[in-house]
């Protein structure tokens, strides 16, 4: 294994550990607020200190692991589940399934992603479920072109042809030819939209319309932190390191995963 | 003094040797041919030349261009001699050039960079070198993009960009191998006109043994990083003296045993068969021009027949592939497959009585899949795959030459001819009547070319198949096909027995086609006395 992957699976797996352990344990209750405990620097009692409210910010960082990867992961399923069919669909069939698929993207590309979600928000009220859904939504288009562009070039490709000799229709050729090789493009682009996934929800919760209170998301804790940072830098800086491990975790993940999915490259290294 | 003179090189990558001990001096407006089988060297030698190895890479011994050292030069002044002192020209035209500018921007760019000419100097010289590469205005501006160039004049743009500075050596590394006999044909006698007039030498390098002896004054053959046999072309064909080069002669003029087949019944017939494409309009309100690509074709292919199709890149030859193969449909006319008619809803069973052998043997195959899964696809036509589905892709691997445990293997894992026996074990495991072989051989070195054709004409005789041959290398169509039928502009316009029609063309572009392909002059064959 390279180091790369053994890397990316260690980080991506303590972001993973925490959220699973903080459904059993964690080291406070988030929801109790020692005012007299607050803003303290990181001690044996409290691992990584407390903030502005006596909270233990080591077990809010739990169980915003939790937040941030339920939401991202439900998010880049919904892009993966909706988009990779009508992409597949659109590359096997050029003409009005095409355009139709392709065109109904570009709708959703041309609002603000921001927009829909105050959109969402106003219509079904502020919450994590909605945050889901927004999210899910963008990713839809994303994942849809993603795999039309990678299935077009397929395409043209002789054993795709072959197969269409042994009698294969489009759907199938789909799945057994097109799909396991454009796995690649789909692993690596999953990997870079949950880690948008995590940021997007950091950013709503940020505006207020993502996770609530008293729910931790790392999005919210810096958004707190962010008028204490010169009084009790920890607040902000561990979040924020949590956020940047997780993405990077995941990112390496995905380039590990790829290399370590292709027989080609799996033997050649 | 000579113009390049190399002395000893060798080129070893992570500690593998590569290049041994290659030797050979080339003189100012001589051609030197390198011929060898992939992987034999030839391209490491320019590479090497050009100072552009890989990573990882360590030479020994020298290599003079002018009297200058070109082993032991900063990154730098490589920079500064590549295009100007040496200019290459690679295999693939459709890749060579960038799409996104001119033809015009692109030859003027050297001239910028090397020379700091003004823009608009370096314009007008570009204008004179594409003049000179057969690309002259008003068809042929400065402003044309790549895309709207064929092939073989991507081609002559990629020389007039290596010609721009008057390089004193030019390397062309197998300039016409993804080219058509006709292009080809072109494309050799402008390099040949340009060594005459501009006194350049020219390395080339090839496969193909009648390319170089048309055209080299020496030439060199290589196996597995040596130079084997070295000498005067016409001296050096004639002599034969290594085994290596004597068995690429015997491989490149080798033919498979011929079969007789009798009178036979019709298998597939194409009757007036029509595939018109609608083009984009040239103007705004101008009409849409249409292309017949198969512009009705006729002809009837009987069991246990091979038959050839040859033709020029763009007569037809593809679309028509497509229409027999039942992937596309046609506008008129049928083609029917012992007797029902051919479509995109051509019966499975039927399907399995037609299969099918590509080009390239390197995107035919899914490289996810095992062997087995891959030559067993086929067995999709049958209403049920047969419980002995493993045995019986064994048994094909074996036909083929290739060992049965090689199921288990993924397709990386095999040379480019063992990939294209591989192609043939799937095309027979359904036992079909016809096997449409595209290009099949095209892509293969010598050797492994006659090895492969010679399977297809044992398989032949021990399933009685028949062939329908589609290629451009009137050569290869010569060697394994009966029949043969010339196709140009969507149309049938000779047909006959294989030998008659080669031996005494009636049609133009017949004897065009037979004009242009490089031959090995008769007289240098004659077996060694």
């Amino acid at each position: 294994m390279r180091p790369g992957l053994a890397i990316g699976i260690v980080l991506a797996g303590v972001a993973l550990a925490a959220a699973l352990t903080s459904l059993v344990w964690t080291p406070y209750d988030v929801t109790e607020l020692v005012i007299s405990q607050k803003l303290q620097a990181p001690s044996a009692l409290h691992w990584l200190g407390t903030d502005h409210f006596g909270r233990d910010i080591a077990a809010m960082l739990m169980v915003g692991a939790r937040t941030s990867l339920a939401v991202a992961l439900v998010a880049v399923g919904i892009g993966m589940g909706i988009g990779v069919p009508l992409g597949l669909l659109a590359a096997s069939k050029p003409g009005w399934a095409d355009e139709l698929t392709m065109r109904g993207n570009d709708l959703i590309f041309a609002f603000p992603s921001l927009v829909i979600a105050i959109l969402i928000t106003a219509v079904f009220g502020p919450s994590a479920v909605n945050a889901i859904i927004a999210i899910g939504i963008f990713n839809i288009p994303v994942f849809a072109r993603v795999t039309r562009g990678g299935a077009l070039s397929l395409w043209t490709l002789d054993y795709i042809r072959s197969a269409q000799v042994a009698g294969k229709g489009r759907a199938r050729i789909s799945l057994e030819h097109v799909l396991p090789n454009i796995a690649n493009l789909l692993i690596v682009q999953g990997t870079i939209q949950f880690s948008l996934g995590i940021l997007a929800e950091a950013g709503l919760s940020y505006v207020g319309l993502g996770a609530q209170p008293p729910l931790p998301s790392w999005g919210r804790m810096l958004a707190e932190a962010q008028t204490m940072v010169t009084l009790a830098p920890h607040v902000a800086i561990f979040p924020g390191l949590a956020i940047v491990a997780t993405v990077l975790g995941l990112n390496l993940l995905g380039d590990g995963l790829r290399d370590a999915l292709d027989p080609r490259l799996r033997h050649a290294r | 003094m000579s113009l390049l003179s190399v002395t000893d090189l060798s080129v070893s990558i992570n500690g593998t040797p590569l290049l041994e001990k290659v030797s050979f001096a080339l003189q100012p407006g001589e051609i030197f041919g390198l011929v060898g089988e992939s992987g034999s060297g030839k391209s490491l030698t320019a590479l090497a030349l050009m100072g552009l190895l890989p990573e990882g890479a360590v030479t020994t011994g020298h290599a003079e261009l002018e009297g200058l050292d070109l082993l032991n030069q900063t990154e730098r002044a490589m920079c500064g001699l590549r295009g100007n002192r040496i200019g290459m020209i690679f295999q693939e035209p459709m890749t060579a050039l960038n799409p996104l500018m001119t033809i015009g921007d692109q030859v003027a760019e050297t001239l910028m960079v090397h020379r700091a000419l003004p823009r608009a100097e370096a314009l007008a010289i570009a204008r004179e070198k594409l003049d000179r590469v057969g690309l002259p205005e008003p068809r042929f501006g400065l402003g044309l993009f790549p895309h709207e160039l064929s092939g073989g004049q991507r081609q002559r743009v990629a020389i007039a960009l290596a010609i721009a500075l008057k390089p004193a050596l030019l390397i062309a590394d197998e300039p016409t191998t993804a080219l058509d006999v006709m292009t080809q044909a072109q494309i050799l006698a402008l390099l040949r006109g340009l060594v005459e007039d501009e006194g350049m030498g020219l390395l080339l390098i090839t496969h193909d043994l009648a390319v170089v002896a048309g055209l080299a004054n020496t030439t060199s053959v290589m196996q597995t990083g040596r130079i084997v046999e070295q000498g005067p072309t016409e001296a050096l064909f004639r002599a034969r003296k290594h085994p290596y080069t004597a068995a690429l002669f015997a491989a490149s003029a080798h033919q498979p045993t011929r079969i007789d087949i009798g009178l036979s019944v019709p298998l597939l017939e194409v009757d007036r068969a029509l595939r018109a494409y609608t083009l984009a309009r040239p103007s705004a309100f101008a009409p849409r021009p249409v292309l017949h690509a198969v512009d009705g074709v006729s002809f009837t292919l009987h069991q246990r027949e091979s038959l050839g199709l040859v033709g020029s890149s763009g007569c037809g030859k593809s679309t028509l592939t497509r229409a027999i193969l039942g992937l596309d449909s046609l506008q008129g006319g049928e083609i029917r497959l012992s007797g029902t008619r051919v479509g995109p809803k051509l019966p499975n069973a039927l399907r399995a009585g037609m299969q099918v052998v590509f080009q390239d043997p390197y995107g035919s195959f899914n490289p996810r899949w095992r062997v087995d899964r891959l030559v067993a696809e086929p067995f999709h036509l049958l209403p049920k795959a047969p419980a002995d589905w493993r045995e019986r892709v064994a048994e094909a691997l074996v036909e083929v030459g290739l060992h049965p445990d090689d199921r288990r293997k993924y397709i990386h894992e095999f040379s480019g001819g063992q990939r294209q026996r591989i192609a043939i074990a799937r095309a027979l495991i359904t036992r079909p009547d016809l096997i449409v072989l595209d290009e099949a051989v095209s892509a293969l070195d010598v050797r492994i070319r006659a090895q492969v054709l010679d399977l297809l004409a044992s398989l032949r005789r021990s399933h009685g198949l028949a062939y329908l041959f589609i290629s451009h290398d009137l050569s290869v169509v010569r060697a394994i096909t009966d029949r043969v039928l010339v196709m140009e502009a969507g149309r049938i316009v000779e047909e006959g027995p294989t030998e008659a029609l080669f031996a005494a063309p009636q049609h133009e572009v017949t004897r065009r086609l037979v004009a242009a392909t490089p031959q090995i002059p008769a007289a240098w064959m004659e077996p060694q006395t």
